[in-house]
C-alpha cells in the first residue's frame, strides 16, 4: 500500500526519459534542426526571445525544441538559462529611428516621411489553409526593393512632438543614472516606468492582449491610435569601461509601436496627445500593440485620470503579467498537497458531526414536545 | 543561423553565481534581524518551476557548503517525487552529502511540514513558501499590507478569525494558521498543517523561509516566541486522530490518510517517513 508514495526516484527517472522519447517523436519522421526552427519557425522564436529576455535566436530555437513547441515552457527554460549569464553592464540605448525598416506602417496619417512600407504581414493574406503548403518543394523568393540603410526614418511621435501636439516621451532614467534591472531586483511597487516596461516587455503576450483588448471595450478606454509601428533592425552599442566610447555589438530586431492616445489639457494647458510605448524582439506586432495599450492604460493616475479598470491597476497588472511564475504557481497544484487536505478533512469532518449533533438534538426535541 | 552560444556551461557550486548568493545571504542576515519580517530580495528564476520551492532551493543553495548534510522533505516524506528531485538537484551542483535522517542533516529544506524528531541547535530548516504575506487573502494589495505591517494593524486578522468562529463554532483555519513572531510581526508558517505550529516556538533551530515567485525571504531565530493567533475563550488547538499509524503505532504523529479499497476503505500512517521508520 505504501509504495504508493515510494519509489519517486526511479519513477522520475523514467517520466524523464520518456519525455526525451516523445520529443523525438516517429523516428521514421526527420529530426528538427535548430536552422529549421529558427528559419521556419522564427516568429515563435521571436517571442521566445522577448518574454525569455535574451535575444540569441539559437538558444531560444533550442529552447521550442527542447520544449516540443509549448513556449510558455520554452520561455522559462531561456530565462532559466539567462539569470546564469554574467552580467557586463548596459547597452547604450538603441535608436529606432536608426533602424532599417521591414515594415512600417502609420494608422494616423496617409502617407509618412520615409512612406508607408508594408513589408512581410499576415494583414492581408485571406486566411485559407495553403494546402500547396502541405508537400514540400521549392518556393520562389519575393521580389525586394533596395534598401538605403544609411536613411534615418524620423518616428511620427517626433513630428507631432515637434508641434507640441503630442507629449514628449514619459521621462525615463537620467543620464549617468543605472537602469533598474527587473531581473535583479524586486518589484516594488509603484514601479518606475521603466520598471513597469520591462514587466511589460517580458509580460505574457496573451495576458497583454487580453488586457489592452479590455481598454478597446470601455474598461479604461484611451481612444488610442497607431501613431507608428515600424519593425526591422537596429544596432546595440555597447561602451566599454576600457574604451570609454561607444563600439557596436550586435544587430537585433525589433517591432516598436508608438501609440498616439486620448489627448490631456485644461482651460489653461494647451491639450496634448498622450503616448503608450511597446517594444518586443523580433516582429511581435501584436504584442507591441497590446503593450502599448497597457503601458498607457498604466498612465492613468499620472494623467490624472480615474483608474478603476484592471488594465489601469498598476499591482494588478505586473504582479499577473509574467507567465513563467504564473505557470508555475497554477501548475504547482499538481504536487502533492495531502497533509493540508487530512488538516482540512479532521476539521470539515469535526464541523460536520457537530452541525449533525446539533440537528439530531433539534429533531429530539421537537418530537418531545 | 545567427552565431551559436551553445555549449555545455558549467555552472557555479550550488548552481548561483556568489554575487547571488552573497544577496541572498544580506536578505538572509536581514530576516534573521528582523524575526517575521519579509526581506525583498532579487529572486532568480531556477531550472525549477516556481510553486516548486524556487524559494527554498535559493535559500539552500545560499547557505550549503561541501560539509553540510542535506535532508530534502515534501508531505513530510523522504520519497515523494519534488523532495526527491530537489535532493537530486543539490546532489548535483552543491556535491553536497545527502540523508533522511532528521538527526543526521544539518540543513533540512522542507515543504508543508516540520519534522516529527525535535530539532537541535546548528540545524536549519528551510521552508519553501507560496504566498509569504499572511494577510494576502484579506488585503490582496502588497502596498496596502506592507503599511497593514509597518503599523502592526492586525486587526484584519483578528476579524477574520472572529468571523471563522462566528460562523463555524470555532476557528476552521487548518494550515498555513497564522503566528505572532516575536510579538511584533504577524507571520505566514508557510502551508504546514497547524499541527507542526507548536514546533516554531522557541525551536533550537534556525528557521529560514524562502518564497521565491514572491522574492521574500524571512526568518525566525533559535529560540524566537512563535505564538499561534488565538482567543482566550477559544484557544488555539491541533488536529487530532482517533487512529494510531497503521505502521508503527505512533499516536503522537500528524498522520496521512489514505484510501486502500473501492469500498473506500481508510488506511492511517504518519507523514514523517522518517520518524515512522525509526519507530518500526
Amino acid at each position: 500500500m505504501y509504495v504508493a508514495v515510494k519509489g519517486g526516484e526511479t519513477a522520475i527517472a523514467h517520466s524523464l526519459d520518456l519525455i526525451a522519447d516523445k520529443r523525438r517523436g516517429d523516428r521514421d519522421v526527420a529530426e528538427l534542426s535548430l536552422e529549421q526552427i529558427d528559419q521556419q519557425l522564427g516568429l515563435a522564436v521571436d517571442r521566445v526571445m522577448t518574454e525569455g529576455s535574451c535575444y540569441d535566436r539559437a538558444l531560444a530555437a533550442l529552447a521550442v525544441k527542447q520544449a516540443r513547441g509549448d513556449l510558455v515552457e520554452a520561455i522559462f527554460l531561456l530565462r532559466a538559462y539567462r539569470t546564469t549569464l554574467p552580467r557586463f553592464g548596459d547597452s547604450v540605448p538603441i535608436d529606432t529611428t536608426s533602424m532599417v525598416v521591414e515594415r512600417r506602417i502609420s494608422g494616423t496619417f496617409k502617407d509618412v516621411p520615409g512612406g508607408q512600407v508594408l513589408g512581410p504581414t499576415y494583414d492581408y493574406t485571406h486566411r485559407l489553409l495553403d494546402f500547396s503548403l502541405a508537400a514540400s518543394g521549392a518556393r520562389p523568393h519575393a521580389p525586394t526593393a533596395p534598401v538605403d540603410s544609411a536613411q534615418a526614418l524620423p518616428r511620427v511621435g517626433d513630428i507631432l512632438e515637434r508641434d507640441g501636439l503630442l507629449e514628449p516621451p514619459p521621462p525615463g532614467k537620467s543620464e549617468g543614472e543605472t537602469a533598474e534591472d527587473l531581473t535583479r531586483q524586486p518589484l516594488a511597487l509603484p514601479a518606475s516606468r521603466p520598471l513597469r516596461l520591462q514587466n511589460l516587455a517580458r509580460g505574457d503576450e496573451g495576458f497583454l492582449l487580453a488586457l489592452g483588448y479590455s481598454t478597446q471595450r470601455g474598461y479604461g478606454n484611451n481612444h488610442p491610435f497607431v501613431g507608428e509601428i515600424r519593425f526591422g533592425s537596429v544596432p546595440v552599442s555597447f561602451v566599454p569601461e576600457e574604451l570609454g566610447f561607444a563600439i557596436e555589438i550586435a544587430d537585433i530586431d525589433v517591432t516598436e509601436c508608438d501609440m498616439v492616445n486620448q489627448f490631456a489639457g485644461s482651460h489653461d494647458v494647451p491639450p496634448q496627445f498622450t503616448r503608450g510605448y511597446g517594444l518586443a524582439f523580433g516582429h511581435a506586432e501584436r504584442k507591441a500593440i497590446a503593450m502599448a495599450l497597457v503601458d498607457r492604460a498604466l498612465r492613468a493616475q499620472e494623467l490624472s485620470e480615474s483608474a478603476d479598470s484592471p488594465a489601469q491597476d498598476e499591482e494588478f497588472v505586473l504582479a499577473h503579467s509574467d507567465n513563467v511564475e504564473a505557470s508555475g504557481f497554477v501548475q504547482h497544484l499538481k504536487l502533492p498537497h495531502y497533509v493540508d487536505f487530512q488538516s482540512e478533512l479532521v476539521t470539515v469532518r469535526a464541523l460536520r458531526e457537530e452541525v449533525e449533533k446539533r440537528n439530531r438534538r433539534a429533531a429530539l426535541d421537537q418530537a418531545a414536545e | 543561423m545567427p552565431d551559436s552560444n551553445i555549449q555545455e556551461g558549467a555552472y557555479n557550486y550550488a548552481y548561483l553565481d556568489e554575487q547571488t548568493k552573497r544577496m541572498i545571504r544580506r536578505a538572509i542576515l536581514k530576516a534573521v534581524a528582523v524575526p517575521g519580517y519579509q526581506v525583498p530580495f532579487g529572486g532568480r528564476e531556477m531550472p525549477l518551476p516556481y510553486g516548486w520551492g524556487t524559494g527554498g532551493i535559493q535559500v539552500t543553495a545560499a547557505i550549503i557548503g561541501q560539509d553540510d548534510t542535506l535532508k530534502v522533505i515534501d508531505q513530510g516524506a523522504d520519497d515523494t517525487t519534488n523532495a526527491v528531485s530537489i535532493r537530486r538537484f543539490f546532489a548535483k551542483v552543491a556535491d553536497v552529502a545527502t540523508t533522511t535522517s532528521t538527526e543526521e542533516a544539518t540543513i533540512i529544506q522542507t515543504r508543508h511540514r516540520v519534522p516529527e524528531t525535535p530539532l537541535r541547535e546548528g540545524q536549519i530548516l528551510v521552508f519553501q513558501v507560496p504566498i509569504p504575506e499572511p494577510l494576502r487573502m484579506l488585503e490582496p494589495r502588497e502596498t496596502e499590507t506592507r503599511t497593514l505591517h509597518a503599523l502592526s494593524e492586525y486587526g484584519v486578522m483578528q476579524v477574520s478569525l472572529y468571523e471563522s468562529i462566528a460562523r463555524h463554532g470555532r476557528i476552521a483555519k487548518t494550515y498555513n494558521y497564522p503566528v505572532m513572531v516575536n510579538g511584533r510581526y504577524i507571520m505566514s508558517p508557510s502551508p504546514i498543517p497547524k499541527f507542526d505550529n507548536p514546533k516554531l516556538d522557541r525551536s533550537p533551530a534556525l528557521q529560514l523561509y524562502g518564497a521565491g515567485r514572491e522574492k521574500r525571504i524571512y526568518a525566525v531565530p533559535p529560540y524566537t516566541p512563535v505564538k499561534s493567533l488565538d482567543f482566550d475563550d477559544h484557544p488555539f488547538e491541533v488536529e487530532s486522530w482517533t487512529e494510531c499509524c497503521a505502521l508503527c503505532g505512533s499516536r503522537e504523529s500528524f498522520l496521512d490518510e489514505m484510501i486502500v479499497d473501492d469500498a473506500g476503505k481508510r488506511m492511517f500512517i504518519c507523514s514523517d517517513t522518517d520518524w515512522c521508520e525509526r519507530r518500526r
